[in-house]
């Protein structure tokens, strides 16, 4: 430690006497924009994640709490949910092959895949919205229960996810429609099929804990 | 010191593909990859929804947990096998990120869960007919008159 310190501490001498040439001191880590945006695209997936484990601790709080209200049991859909998630982890192969097409440099296949991909985002919405209305139009509205509110506040941020998600995939499917398979298209693709997949973690966890667990009670 | 260090072997290491535009991207799946990640979560999907749904368990402790189990592998097969996961990714910063949001969530989750689970225990006014208001250990405080 005490040898690194001595190295810092001549380092800032130099770095004081202004820029030597032939050394680099601070200018190595800038030459890596593609893996720079790829680690800082993971970076705020995780910080995501940490959005929704409050959501989720709010809901393992909350969740039992039915002011004489319905319960999951009473509420939940199963067979709905199942198909939800099916198409969810469809639309998570699809994306796959997607990228595998991209890496092939197929522009017409790889939108193919994203179109099949979208399809399979808007219709997991629209199942969802169809439960939310279902929901609501019973009198389970998010003010009926503090379990309702954090059931929607949960379910409600992941389909906001998906929206986003699904919005982004249209963006870019024009830019590639007009510019192709370029190295950005390509980055900007590689950071939505992350932001896809981990949407697709995420509902892992809401079907088990909400849902499953839900209609154990 | 070593983490900077660290920082600049994996950019020693990586130098030489980022001249490679379809290359400098270090993402790489294949169709088996995908597929088998695929098949696998499908299997995990499947079987926690006939567990729940068929009432296999008779012990509703006994489904929560399983469900959970196969909750967690299905979580790890995602990571590995769409979100493509390994130690080496990005010199080993995408694993560190992700040991340290997985270590915060479970102390986010089960801290929560666990001191709320105790506040509710010992604090909600039990409805008449409930008298386990607070373990027989703890100095009962004065109740108010309720009855």
């Amino acid at each position: 430690m005490s040898a690194s310190a001595t190295a810092d501490i001549a380092a800032t001498d130099a770095a004081m006497q202004g820029p030597t040439p032939g050394r680099d001191f601070y200018v190595r880590g800038e030459h890596h924009p593609e893996n720079g945006t790829l680690l800082g695209f993971w970076l705020y997936l995780m910080s995501d994640c940490l959005v929704f484990a409050v959501l989720f601790a709010c809901y393992g709080v909350l969740g039992r709490n039915y002011a004489a209200g319905p319960s999951g049991a009473d509420l939940f859909d199963l067979k709905l949910v199942a198909i939800n998630t099916g198409f969810l982890l469809a639309s998570s192969i699809t994306y796959g092959f997607a990228m595998l097409e991209m890496q092939q440099n197929h522009k017409g296949t790889t939108l193919f895949w994203l179109f099949v991909t979208g399809c399979f985002g808007a219709a997991f919405l629209a199942l969802e919205l169809y439960e939310f209305w279902h929901l609501i139009h019973e009198g389970a509205t998010p003010q009926r229960s503090a379990f309702l509110s954090s059931f929607f506040t949960l379910v409600g941020t992941h389909g906001l996810h998906v929206t986003f998600g699904c919005i982004w995939l249209v963006t870019l499917m024009v830019q590639v429609i007009k510019h192709g398979l370029i190295p950005a298209n390509r980055r900007r693709l590689i950071c939505l099929s992350m932001f896809w997949h981990f949407l697709d973690v995420v509902w892992i966890g809401v079907f088990t804990f909400v849902y499953l667990m839900g209609s154990l009670a | 010191m070593s983490a900077a260090g660290a920082s600049h072997e994996a950019h020693d290491a990586h130098g030489h593909d980022h001249h490679d535009p379809h290359d400098g991207t270090a993402y790489h799946g294949t169709m088996k990859h995908y597929l088998m990640g695929f098949v696998l979560s499908v299997i995990l999907t499947g079987i926690p929804f006939w567990i729940i749904m068929g009432d296999v368990f008779r012990s509703q402790v006994t489904a929560a947990v399983v469900v959970m189990v196969f909750a967690v592998a299905q979580i790890f097969v995602h990571m590995v096998y769409f979100l493509h996961m390994n130690p080496r990714s990005e010199g080993g910063w995408n694993m560190l990120a992700a040991i340290f949001t997985i270590v915060i969530v479970v102390i986010a989750l089960s801290g929560s869960m666990w001191v709320m689970s105790h506040l509710h225990h010992n604090m909600a006014p039990m409805p008449a007919g409930g008298h386990e208001m607070a373990p027989a250990d703890t100095p009962v405080p004065v109740k108010p008159s309720h009855e």
